[in-house]
């Protein structure tokens, strides 16, 4: 029987790889990439916790974050094809009109 | 060593060495290749919890829809011989990665602490994670959260389009 502890384990780990993703690379669409990786790890965590207490809520949260990320995928990329349009370029060092 | 935790342990490097992938390589078609790898790592895991219903969902939504959503936009930027992002060590990056770092050595230590011998009684978690159970629980306990997810849908649908517009005025 695999303890509960393990998938919290490897959900904190890919989370953690997620957020060096975000923070380190300079192309959008892979910070994206990571973006999903991080909402998919906290997904596991859920579905985890929602077969440990034998209760259904934590798998129907994890079919809203679904929808959520579907949005959030649909939006974000339009908003990057709008940028590299205007700016031709993917690289978020470039991007950086709204920064101080 | 039952099955049960052979495969478990299969799936879970499979993911982690597809995650680190995902964000070490330079071209970000390998990068959408390997998340595909990733999130079929996942269902994998969510089946070994028997959340058959969120396992087939993980790929059709997510391998399936949002990643030719990906590979569609990456095709449509059109970067040519790749714009080279340099992927040169810089501080900054160590920095990150050695804050990062910490962050998860200090949630693995809480997780330890707190979760340190439960364990999960697939007997418990059996029949919750069909497709009957979790449509039960969505039209009922959860109706009004679904039909807002419906308007979130539309927004997002609306957004997209004005957002990709060739003129945006």
């Amino acid at each position: 029987m695999v303890s509960l502890q393990s998938y919290l384990i490897v959900s904190a780990i890919m989370f953690m790889i997620g957020a060096v993703g975000v923070v380190t690379r300079r192309n959008v669409i892979i910070v994206f990439m990571s973006i999903e990786l991080m909402l998919n790890s906290v997904n596991l965590t859920l579905v985890a916790f929602s077969a440990y207490f034998g209760d259904i809520t934590g798998q129907i949260l994890v079919f809203f974050v679904m929808a959520l990320a579907a949005a959030e995928a649909a939006v974000g990329l339009a908003i990057i094809i709008a940028l590299f349009r205007r700016k031709q370029t993917i690289n978020l060092d470039q991007i950086n009109i709204m920064k101080w | 060593m039952t099955l049960e935790i052979i495969l478990f342990y299969i799936l879970a490097f499979g993911g982690i060495i597809t995650a680190i992938m995902v964000v070490t390589r330079r071209n970000p078609i390998v990068s959408a290749l390997y998340l595909i790898a990733n999130f079929f790592c996942l269902a994998g895991l969510y089946l070994t919890l028997h959340a058959q219903f969120i396992a087939i969902i993980q790929i059709f939504v997510y391998a399936g829809a949002i990643m030719v959503l990906f590979v569609f936009v990456i095709m449509l930027l059109n970067l040519g011989d790749i714009q080279r992002l340099k992927g040169r060590l810089s501080l900054k990056k160590i920095i990150a990665a050695g804050i990062s770092f910490a962050v998860l050595m200090e949630v693995l230590y809480i997780i330890r602490m707190q979760t340190g011998s439960l364990t999960i009684d697939l007997a418990k978690a059996g029949s919750i994670g069909t497709v009957e159970a979790i449509g039960r629980a969505l039209f009922t306990q959860f109706l009004f959260p679904f039909e807002v997810t419906s308007l979130l849908l539309i927004a997002a649908i609306v957004g997209a389009i004005l957002l990709a517009k060739k003129k945006l005025d």
